[in-house]
């Protein structure tokens, strides 16, 4: 009881404070729309459709909501970053709050802001010709949360373990764009040089990316957007599995993370 | 119980630094306990422990009756803390940062609001509550994070610094509530500092160097332990008044530009008798107590301000 009462209070004021700072929330839509609206629409006028019908603005929607996703909540750990060089992290850590419950409330608080921003994008699917269902947009809100919460929670531990908020965007940037350029956000998983399709195996966001797309444009068992693994075609929950296991995972190490840090260590 | 904190043989070590050198004490229920010591001396390490922020390296420490290691979350429960530098969220508001304060502290829903206003009021912030942090000046945020770490009612506040880099006025009134609150709520209260003036409120104070404690009592006794009260005395003719001195009292008084000053212990029981007996005539006279700034000179051989000698940065 104590520890759910932690959660919501970390969550709740990370919502604030998002609230609070409007630009933040306009600025986050600024690389998704471009991307969509100036990169995808350059591409697809030089493009062949990728399959089913799809033409490459439509195959690349899917890919910029994830990235969005991705991006906000990975970034989303920067705000321990932010309270630890502010110092409302040591208020955070002196509470008689567990040190879990503050991890899990940053990780929900970093996963539904990027949420909403996700579903800010999401909104515009007539814009470029997706049509959606409310069953479709009740089925993709919780694989977009999903992804969020796991890379949410895996920005977390980064930001447990990093002291400045440059090193943290040093880091991030490091880590982000591979993992959204290799999750086939941008491009099919097919006929890529083998090094590539290993690496976009190995990354996790893959598997959050593929189930957002299959949901939104459709997912038949010949759809050219599944991932092959071990000469397996991996279904829409054998990919949710995959990203729910890689989620678990960070999350403990962000719980144990945050619970092993000693805070002052140099400070006497 | 006749101690809210007990220390014993406390060891802190970073690397090859000792930053606490196996120190005891114990503190008692509604004293006010002043740490006293340069910067980098150990006062802020000692404190990091009691309240559960950094674990020591070995020895033992509880609050409250809680072991500082293992009910880690019983002694954040039982303390309030006001740190030495800013740990206010300053994107949110003065109300909000209370209501963050009075959730994670498990404040009843039914007294919440009750003690927000009651604390805000106290510090004089109550009109600005809405306000974002960032637009208030240091004395009002220090006020709020004094009012912060009174909110749960805590039985230990743990001061690190009050007051620092704060003018007079505003030291002189954050004091006058916090002396009122201990009167109050019979709260304890810890403060490490190193203005002399604010450890001579202390009921106690420990005086620690390198982080050794050396030496532990109240401020009279510490500033008798330096040795005699100082007198000064103006008369009519100074040279006729040094001999009497001399004579009468076998001390030598040493001549200045004011007159006579001469160092005597028990100064308030001298001086009555002194004034009444003495032949030549006196034109004014005062008598000043030594400050704990000679205690402390005199216990370490160096000023309390010039911390940065140890050579070891403060923080980070």
């Amino acid at each position: 009881m104590n520890n759910l009462r932690g959660v919501y209070t970390i969550w709740y004021r990370d919502l604030i404070r998002f609230w609070h700072d409007k630009i933040r929330m306009v600025g986050s839509l600024a690389m998704p729309f471009l991307f969509l609206f100036v990169f995808a629409r350059g591409l697809s006028a030089s493009m062949m459709p990728v399959g089913s019908g799809t033409d490459f603005t439509q195959f690349m929607f899917p890919g910029v909501i994830g990235m969005a996703v991705l991006i906000g909540s990975f970034m989303g750990g920067v705000s321990v970053v932010w309270d630890r060089e502010f110092g409302f992290l040591k208020e955070v850590l002196v509470a008689p709050i567990s040190r879990a419950s503050v991890a899990v409330g940053k990780t929900l608080g970093a996963a539904t802001i990027a949420l909403l921003q996700g579903s800010l994008i999401l909104s515009f699917a007539p814009l470029v010709g997706v049509s959606l269902s409310v069953q479709t947009v009740l089925m993709v809100l919780p694989l977009m949360f999903l992804l969020a919460a796991s890379m949410g929670s895996f920005g977390v531990l980064m930001a447990t373990r990093i002291r400045t908020i440059e090193a943290f965007y040093a880091v991030t940037q490091m880590l982000m764009f591979p993992m959204v350029f290799l999750s086939g956000a941008f491009f099919p998983l097919r006929g890529l040089p083998g090094w590539m399709n290993v690496l976009m195996k190995i990354n996790p966001a893959t598997y959050g990316i593929t189930p957002i797309r299959q949901v939104i444009l459709g997912a038949s068992p010949e759809s050219p957007f599944g991932i092959t693994l071990f000469g397996h075609t991996m279904s829409l929950w054998n990919n949710v599995a995959v990203l729910a296991v890689f989620g678990v995972i960070a999350t403990l190490l962000a719980i144990w993370s945050f619970t092993n840090q000693e805070q002052f260590s140099m400070a006497f | 119980m006749n101690h809210i904190i007990k220390v014993e043989n406390l060891v802190k070590k970073f690397g090859r630094f000792v930053a606490v050198d196996n120190i005891s004490f114990t503190v008692a229920p509604g004293e006010i306990f002043g740490f006293l010591g340069p910067n980098g001396a150990g006062k802020t390490t000692t404190m990091n422990i009691l309240c559960t922020l950094a674990k020591p390296t070995s020895g033992r420490a509880t609050v409250d009756g809680f072991d500082v290691v293992r009910q880690q979350s019983q002694v954040r429960q039982s303390i309030g803390l006001v740190f030495q530098d800013r740990s206010l969220d300053e994107r949110l508001s003065a109300l909000q940062n209370m209501r963050f304060h009075v959730m994670v502290y498990h404040v009843p829903a039914s007294v919440r609001e009750q003690r927000i206003e009651q604390v805000l009021k106290m510090m004089e912030l109550w009109d600005k509550r809405q306000d974002e942090v960032r637009t208030y000046s240091g004395g009002m945020k220090r006020r709020l994070e004094l009012a912060r770490g009174l909110l749960h009612y805590p039985k230990v506040l743990f001061l690190d610094e009050p007051t620092l880099g704060l003018d007079p006025q505003t030291r002189t009134r954050i004091w006058e509530y916090m002396l009122e609150l201990q009167q109050r709520e019979g709260i304890t209260i810890f403060l490490t500092t190193h203005y002399m003036d604010e450890a001579d409120k202390a009921d106690r104070i420990a005086v620690i160097n390198y982080g050794k404690l050396i030496a532990m009592d109240t401020p009279e006794q510490l500033k008798k332990m330096v040795g005699k009260d100082i007198i000064s005395v103006k008369t009519g003719d100074d040279d006729r008044a040094a001999e009497e001195i001399r004579l009468r009292y076998q001390i030598e008084a040493r001549h200045d530009s004011d007159g006579l000053t001469l160092e005597i212990a028990n100064g308030e029981e001298f001086l009555p008798a002194f004034i009444r007996e003495f032949g030549t005539k006196i034109l004014s006279v005062s008598l000043r107590r030594p400050s704990l700034d000679d205690v402390f000179l005199k216990l370490t051989g160096r000023e309390i301000r010039e911390g940065k000698a140890s050579g070891h940065r403060m923080r980070h």
